[in-house]
């Protein structure tokens, strides 16, 4: 479904979107936008699951356990700083550009 | 759970909500990148994720194992939360790298769990799958380093003569390695030894990698290497995408893995260094080459600063990382609604990396409810210093080191500096007389119109408070 040129199609339309995106980004922002893209790679969580599910051998069900854990602690962990982080931007009734 | 679903109808659903996650994700990441809507920013993206996880359930890809799938979630969610939940805002740099290194292993246990399944792949999906596995391991045992060093669990910068080359070297086999395991996976050579040790041997050499890679690199270096790791996580996720066909998996990591070098960019100008300079230069040692600083530093009473301040036109106030670990913050602030109360226009001028990474002072006066029209950043401010009749120095140091622009062989020569000592009085709070993070001697405090107020942040905002009050 995705191979060969799609793939490199999609990887190379995706890099571009990541550098648009942020590349306007105020100094104060710095912080919380790293903290919010370590959260946005969580997804690997989604992979992490699908190689667990799929795993037949005791080796892979271990380790496959282990990388869903630690893609859970990345996504719950990466959305809970960020949004500490921003809540208090809002707080501050911030305004400021 | 997949029985539920006839295949085609479960694939199809799990590819359409990818789809709205993708979406989900970019728009969040475009609302985080202003500070109006950046708090609605990370709530689009938080619902990406959800969908995305609910809806993996039903993908026929998984067939077995929901019971330990769940429980791994929940222990690592729990813990992640528990932890996120407690940690202080002056801890978030190294919260950061932890969560992010956490990334970097999923990426590479992904990859382990592919690679000894030994099921046929297509070429480029083994190579990218090994690929991954490099960077999410290095991210992983690096981002562990730092958040170690950050959290001061390790103390001390580990450099020894030819460092460079023997990771080189490491990286060197690390990559032999990979290219073994790639042929081995495609049958083009015949397997040397069990493929699982081999597999096992190059993810520990990996681990390796990441751990010497990181000791060298000093403290203050430490949030452009964080950076850099989360962009390297990034990257790796989207590698493992390809190798498991996941949108999802490959568009969030890829817009990640350029979102975050841009920012690691962005991170390591403000700070005047250059990427291979943060990675492979010894900063630090070289300090000593600086010029000698003449002069002495003259000391003063809270008292006395009081005064000055209440009767000044205008105060700006540089904080730096040193008010943060003595949480002085929200007496800092008091002191300064003190001093607006009476007339005196207050600013607070904040270097693009005061605190441990660019805009990490800014999240801190936040917190302590100093609203966002007193805070100005370099440009903005530093004409205002010659203006000003007090500037108030608490935690900073070398943000505000003039020999930054006037000492060419001083490590940080070139560093755009807030312009401190063009204030009438400057009065700098610190704990005693030793150096900054970078270990160099600050001009700034031996100059005439300086003076020294020795304490610790809160207890010296503290007695500050008092001696406004006591001017009445």
């Amino acid at each position: 479904m995705i191979d060969g040129i799609i793939a490199l199609y999609i990887f190379m339309l995706a890099a571009f979107t990541g550098y648009e995106v942020i590349a306007r980004v105020p100094v104060i922002l710095h912080t919380p936008l790293m903290s919010g893209s370590n959260f946005v790679h969580g997804i690997v969580l989604v992979g992490a699951m699908v190689a667990l599910g799929s795993a037949e051998t005791t080796t892979g069900r271990i380790v496959g356990f282990i990388g869903v854990v630690l893609a859970a602690g990345n996504a719950v962990g990466g959305y809970v700083v960020t949004e500490r982080m921003l809540e208090m931007f809002r707080a501050s009734g911030g305004k400021k550009k | 759970m997949s029985g539920f679903f006839p295949p085609a109808l479960a694939k199809g659903l799990v590819d359409a909500s990818y789809l709205l996650t993708a979406f989900l994700f970019i728009m969040g990441l475009k609302r985080m990148s202003s500070p109006v809507t950046a708090k609605s920013g990370v709530i689009w993206a938080g619902w990406g994720m959800l969908v995305a996880t609910l809806v993996t359930f039903i993908d026929p890809q998984i067939t077995a194992n929901y019971i330990l799938i769940v429980t791994a979630i929940f222990a690592g969610g729990v813990l992640a939360w528990w932890t996120g939940k407690r940690v202080a805002m002056t801890d978030m740099p190294q919260m950061i790298a932890l969560y992010n290194g956490m990334g970097g292993g999923a990426a590479a246990a992904i990859a382990a769990v592919e690679l000894l399944s030994g099921q046929a792949h297509s070429r480029a999906a083994v190579s990218l799958a090994v690929v991954g596995a490099i960077i999410g391991t290095v991210s992983f045992s690096g981002s562990m380093i730092a958040f170690g060093k950050l959290q001061g669990l390790i103390k001390r910068s580990f450099r020894f003569r030819g460092q460079q080359f023997l990771n080189a070297l490491l990286l060197a086999v690390v990559v032999a390695m990979g290219v073994v395991i790639v042929l081995t996976a495609l049958g083009m050579i015949a397997p040397q030894a069990s493929a699982a040790t081999v597999i096992a041997i190059f993810f520990g050499l990996a681990l390796v990698l990441g751990v010497t890679m990181t000791l060298p690199i000093g403290g203050a270096d430490m949030p452009v290497v964080i950076s850099l790791y989360n962009a390297l996580t990034g990257l790796a996720v989207g590698f493992e995408g390809f190798v498991l066909q996941n949108a999802a998996m490959i568009i969030a990591g890829t817009v990640v893995g350029s979102a975050g070098t841009l920012l690691t960019q962005l991170m390591a100008k403000a700070m005047n260094r250059s990427l291979g300079n943060v990675l492979f230069s010894n900063f630090g040692e070289a300090a000593q080459a600086g010029g000698a600083v003449t002069g002495a530093m003259k000391p003063i009473e809270a008292a006395d600063v009081g005064v000055m301040m209440a009767f000044a036109q205008k105060v700006i106030v540089v904080p730096g990382y040193g008010m943060a670990v003595a949480q002085a913050q929200h007496k800092v602030w008091e002191l300064c609604q003190l001093l607006i109360e009476r007339g005196v226009t207050v600013k607070f001028a904040i270097h693009p990396v005061a605190g441990r990474m660019p805009g990490h002072m800014n999240v801190l006066l936040a917190e302590a409810g100093v609203p966002y029209d007193l805070i100005s950043d370099l440009d903005e401010i530093n004409a205002e210093f010659e203006t000003a009749d007090v500037a108030l120095i608490i935690g900073a140091n070398d943000v505000v080191n003039p020999v930054a622009r006037t000492d060419k062989s001083s490590p940080i020569y070139g560093m755009p500096i807030l312009n401190a000592d063009k204030a009438k009085n400057v009065i700098v709070i610190k704990r005693g007389q030793g150096t900054g993070f970078s270990g160099i001697e600050n001009a700034l405090f031996f100059l005439d119109q300086t003076r020294m107020l020795y304490g610790d942040g809160q207890k010296a905002a503290s007695e500050l408070i008092q001696a406004v009050k006591a001017v009445g």
